[in-house]
């Protein structure tokens, strides 16, 4: 018997328009080969634009876009998809192979109810009559922990919560009893402790149905936890291929290796952390409207040290930020650096205060202008906090190039033509050249691939030791926390649920929220999420 | 840019504007008789002598289509920045201050644009003397509505930008965040919405003239020189068709080139309605 | 009571019914907008320069003939008592009587009116399954040859203005093909069908101006459909073509089709007035255009606000369709 899915020598095309120029054809993907018994699940492994996606969907003999698979063969069952007219590939689509994609709120059609989108590729391909395809729903509502099997199916899409909508969507994909599902990161868009229970819940439904899968996503710890199989990818092409145990345990690939290892700082707690050199005290805040996003939040962080705020989307650590900067007042509470306070609106601080604080912001492409070269985004703080101009503007921008590690060469380019890891090192170059103090870091290297991210925490901790710059470090990744701060604040609506020195903090006893946020965060070995929800103190809260 | 990305359709835009202004330019020189000046028989044909015939009253219309040119071009052109400068003032005081001054300034342009163009300046110009400041004022105010409510959407899109907040933080003033920050990155959306609003004018003062209201005879201006010769069009006469068919090319032109700005930048979103 | 406490009961309304009260809410807001609207035609438009009993009389006129034709006119009472009394008089149908002729402004517009209706409806009969259908057609072969085409001549299309248009289809149609009617008079009494033929170049004309326009903007909102991922998921689902059309892409893209035809209808409206001063048809366009060139104040104050009205009530329409499209009013959390 043949494996369920063979894929051989994948080549994929894209054809792009540029405007007023003849279209190029580029090559997304080469050179791919696999294969997938039935039942088993093959993770596919990569950053954004190594073509993870559109191998997943070439398994549907689909390009999305423009997108063209132009080589290779695909064989589901021995019959090759590529090689197939428009009547039997759609025979097989829904029916055979099913997609869930990564934003199901955008892929359920917002005129329909959920149930008879669950139902309908069932139905259209005659595989169930109505009365089983929606006993079946039910019946993968209860697995996947949906509330109210028998009736979700009557809401609309906009009814229900993302993590819901995410879990309807794997009913949908396993309503027609398919042999494969392609999932393309299924839990990517969804807050870090709902993640943990969508993935639990979509591994229970793998496992009771028997289907098999390709599993999409840019995290190796959450593919760890439901593959059986691991395919590196890198640029289109394949970087490593094996058993998930050993490419956890034994990558060969420096790639591989690197992807495992991500976080290979290890920072030694600072030991005298009482001295409050930056300070939040009693800080109530709201936005227009009336809703309270902080409520007295205190915190402090001494000269050279690192405070790392962690907590999830809408824990209001941002709308901290803003009220650090003076981006919007409180309503109450204070903000002081070495004991002096700050006025709470931006339009009252002295310039000189305005120039101790400094924002690095987590999207480098849109804190820059794309209309202003290297050697003006950087220059210009030089030239409005010390009226530096001219030659000598020059030198000092060169020199910041420099403590940033980009070089010569820079200085007239513009952001479009620098990379992601560049843009953000430029943008650090921007904030050290005011000559600051505090530095606050909102999510600075979220929208890195690894390894650059690495590089940029590296060069962060380097330019703290050299200038004693303090950071307040806003982030929702553990992992970045353990490897480089002094002391940590967990955030959870609003609230200061913890704060104190990272050793405290990050060791038991823990309060329910914060154990929650620890063991929801995707651990590198195997087994992780079984030991997890057989300790949990609370479900998690975004259900 | 390279000249050669430039695509042909935009060279034919270009090539029938230079043409246009050109004949504005030096239309005294270029022109072969005078604006007003009765050279033969009413209606007489085209002939060597007279490249397009005579009008209804047997002045020249070649001369006249050059000395129309002139005053169609001047006034839709005036009227154009006039309402440029009005609307993206406007909007981008709107756009930076928000609250209460730009909800009023907002809400009055919606009441503005709720009644159509056009009625609205047959309203205005029945009041109004009639001459040619009030003319292109009208004309100005009234388009500076569509001009505002894309300015803002636009300064708005940019106004959210990190990189405008980062240079408030860095407590940069109004001025530097609307001219250096704001400005440079809304230019290439605006330039294609004044090629647009251009085009609009050059079609709204030829409609104001050809139902009487714009321009006044005996000046030359090719709405006008439809009104003028459009009783001819039923004995066979095209005379009324030379400056029509002028408009229309003219307004294509100016398309051409605007259809590809706008593609250029067809990332930026923003309205362009113009009924 | 606080001003909260006052909000409270409408709040809980809108939560409980949102598409009610979205409703309401564009309806009281056209409301208002109609009556800002009375304010800027008559209040506004008085303020402005100009004394129009001298305009009426001309430049020699004596000062006691001045004086008589402005109390004549009531012109000596207050600015505020007119717009009041103007007002009330309009609300129930009134308009008041011409300068120029003396007539009931109302009587007149009646039938004008009524032709003008006649023409735009026949116009949008021929022009929004044509223009949809264009559009759809683009989109089909979207990129591809009939596309570009269509493209391109949309842009010129748009670019045509419409006294143009309907000259050259009087030299074709008239002069050089003798197969159409030219003026296009109507006339109490006559049948449909002379009437309608009589329409046929003014219609024409109507129908390639708003042709463009109308074709592009509906190109533009099935793009916006079919590029979404409900699409996609559809596409994946295996399902037929046919019925992705129908089930997935037609419900969400019809509002935004809708919302199209009702502001071209209000395009319609406008492009009226120049169609029927180049085919001399009897309506309120040509009406108003010799009342401005007369400087005729009620008839185009009056013409105005119609013109007004009807502009507002086709977006209001559009606004509502589009709200009563909306999944999400329609079936609240």
């Amino acid at each position: 018997m043949p494996e369920l899915l063979e894929v051989k020598d994948l080549k994929i095309e894209a054809t792009s328009y540029p405007p007023g120029e003849d279209p190029v054809r580029i090559t997304i993907v080469e050179g791919i080969n696999f294969t997938l018994e039935r039942g088993k699940v093959l993770g596919l492994i990569g950053e954004s634009g190594a073509g993870k996606s559109t191998i997943g969907l070439s398994a549907l003999a689909y390009g999305r876009g423009g997108v063209e698979i132009t080589g290779g063969q695909a064989l589901l069952d021995g019959e090759d998809l590529l090689a197939m007219n428009r009547k039997e590939i759609r025979a097989i689509r829904g029916a055979k192979v099913c997609y869930v994609s990564q934003s199901a709120a955008a892929s359920f059609n917002p005129a329909h109810r959920i149930g008879d989108q669950v139902i309908e590729a069932s139905l259209r391909h005659k595989l169930m009559t109505k009365a089983e395809a929606r006993e079946r729903a039910a019946y993968l509502f209860d697995i996947l922990g949906l509330p109210e099997p028998e009736s979700f199916g009557k809401r609309y899409p906009h009814q229900v919560s993302g993590g819901q909508l995410q879990r309807a969507m794997t009913a949908m994909a396993l309503c027609s009893r398919p042999d494969l599902i392609v999932f393309d990161e299924p839990t990517t868009a969804l807050d870090v402790t709902t993640q943990i229970d969508v993935l639990a819940a979509i591994k229970l439904a793998i496992e009771k149905t028997e289907t098999a899968a390709l599993y999409i996503t840019h995290d190796l710890a959450v593919v760890a936890q439901v593959s059986d199989d691991i395919m590196v990818l890198r640029d289109g092409a394949m970087v490593e291929y094996g058993p998930t145990e050993q490419i956890i345990e034994q990558p060969e690939e420096d790639y591989t290796r690197a992807l495992v290892n991500v976080r290979s700082i290890k920072h030694q707690e600072a030991a005298d952390q009482k001295r409050k050199y930056f300070e939040m005290s009693g800080i109530h805040a709201a936005y227009i409207g009336g809703v309270k996003v902080l409520n007295d939040v205190s915190l402090h962080v001494p000269k050279g040290q690192t405070l790392a705020i962690v907590g999830e989307s809408g824990s209001g650590k941002s709308t901290l930020a803003r009220v650090a900067t003076g981006l919007l007042p409180p309503m109450a509470g204070e903000v002081r650096i070495e004991g002096e306070p700050l006025p709470a609106a931006l339009k009252q601080r002295s310039r000189d205060q305005l120039r101790r604080l400094q924002l690095i912001y987590q999207m480098a492409d849109t804190a820059m202008n794309p209309r202003q070269t290297v050697g003006q985004i950087i220059g210009r703080p030089l030239t409005f906090y010390e009226g530096v101009r001219g030659a000598e503007r020059d030198r000092r921008v060169q020199e910041l190039l420099d403590q940033i590690e980009m070089g010569e060469g820079y200085i007239d380019r513009y952001p479009a033509e620098l990379s992601g890891g560049q843009k953000q090192r430029v943008a650090i170059a921007r904030a050290l050249a005011a000559k600051p103090e505090i530095i606050i870091c909102d999510e600075p290297t979220s929208a890195l691939d690894p390894l650059v991210a690495d590089g940029i925490l590296h060069l962060l901790l380097d330019l703290q030791k050299k200038k004693g710059l303090s950071y307040i470090f806003i982030t929702h990744d553990i992992a970045i926390v353990r490897a480089i701060a002094d002391s940590v604040a967990v955030m959870y609506q609003g609230e200061l649920v913890r704060f104190g020195p990272k050793s405290e903090v990050l060791s038991p006893p823990f309060d329910d929220y914060t154990d929650l946020l620890l063991k929801s965060v995707p651990e590198m070995h195997l087994g992780w999420l079984e030991e997890v929800l057989a300790t949990r103190k609370i479900e998690s809260a975004g259900n | 840019m390279r000249l050669k990305e430039i695509p042909i359709s935009v060279w034919i835009g270009m090539t029938g504007i230079i043409v246009a202004l050109i004949c504005a330019f030096f239309a005294p020189w270029i022109a072969p008789y005078g604006e007003t000046e009765v050279v033969g028989d009413v209606w007489a044909p085209a002939s060597d002598q007279f490249f397009f015939g005579l009008d209804n009253l047997g002045r020249d219309i070649l001369s006249r289509m050059i000395f129309g040119a002139r005053t169609t071009l001047f006034v839709a052109f005036c009227a154009t920045l006039l309402s440029f400068t009005l609307g993206i003032v406007m909007s981008f005081i709107a756009a930076t201050n928000r609250g209460w001054i730009d909800l009023g300034l907002s809400r009055f342009n919606d009441l503005m644009m709720s009644i159509p163009t056009l009625i609205f300046a047959l309203v205005v110009l029945a009041t109004l003397p009639q001459n040619m400041p009030t003319l292109i004022i009208v004309m100005a105010v009234l388009d500076s509505t569509r001009v505002f409510r894309l300015g803002r959407a636009v300064a708005l899109d940019v106004a959210v930008m990190d990189f405008v907040e980062a240079a408030r933080l860095r407590g940069e003033g109004t001025a530097w965040v609307i001219l250096r920050e704001i400005l440079p990155n809304t230019l290439s959306p605006l330039l294609a919405e004044f090629g647009l609003r251009f085009a609009f004018a050059i079609l709204f003062v030829s409609t104001l003239s050809f139902l009487g209201l714009g321009i006044q005879p005996p000046t030359a201006d090719w709405g006008g020189m439809v009104k003028d010769n459009k009783d001819g069009i039923i004995f066979g006469i095209s005379a009324a068709l030379v400056p029509g068919a002028a408009i229309a090319i003219l307004t294509i032109c100016v398309n051409l080139v605007v259809d590809w700005l706008l593609r250029r930048t067809s990332s930026l979103k923003g309205g362009r309605g113009d009924a | 009571m606080t001003p909260q406490s006052l909000f409270r009961p409408f709040v809980a309304f809108s939560r409980q019914f949102p598409l009610a009260a979205n409703i309401l809410r564009r309806l009281l807001l056209s409301f208002v907008l109609l009556w800002a609207v009375t304010v800027m035609i008559f209040i506004g438009v008085e303020a402005l320069p100009g004394d129009f009993a001298t305009t009426y009389l001309g430049q020699s006129a004596t000062p006691e003939a001045v004086a008589n034709i402005r109390s004549e006119l009531g012109l000596d009472q207050p600015l505020l008592t007119r717009y009041v009394t103007w007002l009330g008089d309009a609300v129930s149908g009134d308009f008041g009587n011409s300068w120029a002729s003396g007539q009931s402004v109302s009587e007149q517009i009646g039938k004008r009116l009524g032709n003008s209706l006649f023409l735009a409806f026949f116009a949008a009969l021929v022009a929004v399954p044509l223009s949809v259908g264009l559009g759809l057609l683009a989109v089909r072969y979207r990129n591809r040859i009939p596309d570009k085409i269509i493209n391109i001549l949309s842009l010129a299309a748009v670019s045509l203005p419409e006294f143009f248009v309907g000259y050259l289809l009087i030299m074709v149609f008239v002069v050089t093909f003798p197969t159409a009617i030219f003026p296009s008079t109507v006339y109490d009494g006559m049948d449909f069908l002379t009437r309608l033929e009589s329409i046929a170049l003014p219609v024409a004309t109507l129908v390639l101006v708003v042709l463009a326009h109308m074709m592009r903007m509906t190109r533009a909102a099935i793009i916006q459909v079919m590029s979404s991922a409900y699409m996609e998921t559809a596409e994946l689902k295996g399902l037929d073509g046919l019925r992705i059309i129908i089930k997935h892409a037609a419900p969400n893209a019809l509002a935004p089709i809708i919302n199209v035809v009702a502001l071209n209808l209000a395009y319609l409206i406008v492009g009226v007035v120049v169609v029927e001063v180049v085919f001399v048809y009897p309506g309120m366009g040509q009406y108003m255009v010799d009342a401005v060139t007369v400087r005729d104040l009620p008839v185009v104050q009056a013409c105005g606000l119609i013109f007004a009205t009807i502009y507002i009530a086709l977006n209001m329409t559009a606004d509502i369709l589009a709200i009563i499209a909306n999944p999400r009013l329609r079936h609240p959390r």
